[in-house]
């Protein structure tokens, strides 16, 4: 019998610890997917962060770094400056990225470190169980934020992407979602585009992935993707916020 | 090479780790071990290495742990509260087994301190200094000619256990200037190969996982076992001190680094005046050398640590003499550097019994 669908190599056959609905598995699966059409699976390096996916070593069937908090970027820089021929990424939660690891992911995106950041963004800490991230939206209630998130006291929602595309440094910068199959399939065109770049010596990348958070959210995986299109879309706009590629063409 | 040289401290560490392959550097200044970063900045492209002055201390340290990870020798270098900062990172790089190097130029502290030498990091080299049990070879040279030779005994140490090593310098040791022999490197012993590298997997290995996450608690402490049984064949195998006029010694000084010199001054002083005084000077300050001041305690009378401290590692020697003899103390501190007149007074008040 013909083959049509297979699993891709780059992902082992460990089962993911994942809540039921977290869009995680989804985003796991392009980037292993990605790596494996590029033909660098034996060339691959990935950083994992602390948060939920601090366990993502046990499915990228690459050799794996697991970082301390925040720091996979500068990890990622030492990976990568010694072997630069290898594709190596980062894939970090918002409050690894945007909180905690602000200051890694901004010099690695200025220095036009030749690294990938697959950066998921649910709005919330995931891990330890559902806290204030930095990329809450205001009135967002979570267990630190029980009142919905106080912009006069806790600050406004950062949006890493706008920010980081304003540096001199990053090839190519974009925000994508994964709540219905056609986001998925142009995330996938974006993290493809990212590792292009990376591999191409363009400099630095990153892609935002929108993502939902059903358990912390305390909702059904189908009501969490529509929070996210009803909620997340709005304050944080899908786009290719810097692509170094059509800015060239544009010249 | 082989010719002397006249070099300041921090440069010749810079030029000694380049000498035994170290070709990553990863670092953000502070003084007093700036020249370190700014030796490497001049000197690594010119052999093909990698120089990346980082956004702070802790990305450094991280940076180490992606490099060190991907199987190349590297180090990094700072002083007293950036070796504070980069603690977090040690800890993460000793449960993971990653070899590095981590020169701590320390100065005087609690907090912002000052930028005098000091020798007050002590605790927190000997103890790991980050969270969680773990230690790590710690080399206190007391010239800059020792300092070269260290910072390469220190870079295999590191690749011999799968260890960070700390060159423990006070800041003395890195801003003055001395006549050097750089050597002609050769590893101290058979280095192994870094087969658990994180460098792309092809299938025909296992999958090389850089990691200091243990979730399961039996694991762990396996893991843990596996680190104790290193940490105790160091002990066994690498602790280093050196002896002066020891054997016949009634008071003898433990001290190291430049406070050791001071001391030895001290030391010839008395001696000319009839008093019998001898010198221990620990090497490695981890594995500390007990066994050596254990046996001294049964020849000796009395014990005198000398510190640029409040008293540090004389808790070690304390440890090590046990009680059998006692154990008096001298420091100056905040950045002053004790005087062989000063030890001098100390060792007569001693001898006197005051």
């Amino acid at each position: 019998m013909a083959v049509v669908f297979e699993k891709t190599k780059m992902l082992t056959d460990t089962p993911f610890h994942y809540c039921p609905g977290c869009t995680h598995g989804i985003i796991h699966r392009l980037v292993a997917e990605c790596v494996e059409e590029l033909g660098m699976q034996n060339q691959c390096v990935g950083v994992a962060p602390v948060g939920c996916a601090v366990f993502a070593y046990n499915y990228f069937n690459c050799d794996m770094m697991e970082a301390a908090h925040g720091r996979a970027p500068a990890v990622a820089t030492g990976c990568k400056r010694v072997h630069p021929e290898n594709l190596v990424f980062t894939y970090q939660g918002d409050g690894d990225l945007a909180s905690i690891g602000c200051a890694e992911i901004t010099h690695a995106a200025t220095r036009g470190e030749k690294i990938t950041a697959v950066f998921i963004n649910n709005a919330i800490y995931g891990m330890t169980g559902g806290q204030m991230a930095p990329t809450s939206l205001p009135g967002q209630v979570t267990t630190t934020s029980p009142y919905g998130r106080d912009v006069n006291s806790a600050g406004y929602p950062i949006r890493m992407s706008e920010m980081l595309a304003t540096l001199n440094g990053p090839a190519y910068i974009a925000r994508v979602s994964v709540h219905d199959v056609p986001h998925i399939i142009q995330a996938k065109k974006a993290i493809k585009k990212a590792f292009e770049y990376q591999l191409a010596g363009k400099g630095f990348s990153m892609v935002e992935v929108l993502s939902t958070c059903p358990t912390n959210w305390g909702m059904t995986p189908q009501d969490a993707l529509k929070w996210l299109v009803d909620n997340m879309i709005p304050y944080y706009p899908l786009g290719v916020m810097k692509d170094i590629g059509t800015e060239k063409e544009g010249e | 090479m082989g010719k002397k040289m006249l070099m300041k401290g921090n440069e010749a560490i810079a030029e000694a780790a380049i000498q035994a392959g170290c070709h990553y550097f990863f670092g953000y200044p502070i003084t007093p071990q700036s020249q370190v970063p700014e030796y490497m900045s001049k000197r690594l492209p010119q052999v093909g290495g990698t120089f990346l002055q980082a956004e702070s201390e802790v990305a450094a340290i991280n940076m180490i742990y992606g490099a060190a990870g991907s199987g190349a020798r590297s180090m990094t270098s700072s002083s007293s509260p950036g070796v504070s900062l980069k603690q977090e990172g040690i800890s993460y790089i000793a449960c993971a087994e990653l070899p590095c190097l981590i020169v701590n130029m320390v100065r005087s502290g609690p907090g912002l301190g000052g930028i005098q030498p000091s020798q007050g990091d002590y605790f927190q080299a000997t103890r790991g200094g980050g969270h969680g049990d773990y230690y790590m070879p710690v080399l206190a040279p007391a010239s800059v000619q020792e300092a070269v030779e260290l910072t390469q005994l220190a870079l295999d140490l590191a690749d011999m256990y799968r260890t960070p090593a700390m060159l423990l310098g006070d800041g003395l040791i890195g801003q003055m200037m001395e006549p050097v022999e750089m050597p002609d490197y050769k590893p101290y012993k058979k280095l192994p190969e870094k087969t658990w590298a994180a460098t792309g997997w092809d299938g025909k290995r296992e999958r090389a996982i850089i990691n200091s996450l243990i979730i399961e608690p039996d694991r762990l402490e396996k893991h843990l076992h596996h680190l104790d049984e290193k940490w105790n064949r160091i002990r066994a195998e690498e602790c280093r001190w050196q002896e002066e006029m020891t054997e016949d010694a009634e008071i003898v000084i433990a001290a190291y680094g430049t406070t050791a010199r001071v001391c030895r001054s001290a030391m010839r002083m008395a001696r000319a005046e009839g008093i019998k005084v001898g010198l221990l000077r620990p090497i490695t300050l981890w594995p500390f050398p007990y066994d050596a001041l254990s046996r001294l305690a049964d020849t000796a009378d009395k014990f005198l640590t000398v510190e640029m401290s409040l008293g540090q590692m004389v808790e070690d020697v304390r440890l090590a003499v046990n009680g059998k003899k006692p154990v008096e103390f001298y420091g100056r501190f905040g950045g002053v550097v004790p005087t062989v007149r000063e030890v001098l007074n100390k060792i007569k008040a001693m001898k006197e019994g005051k």
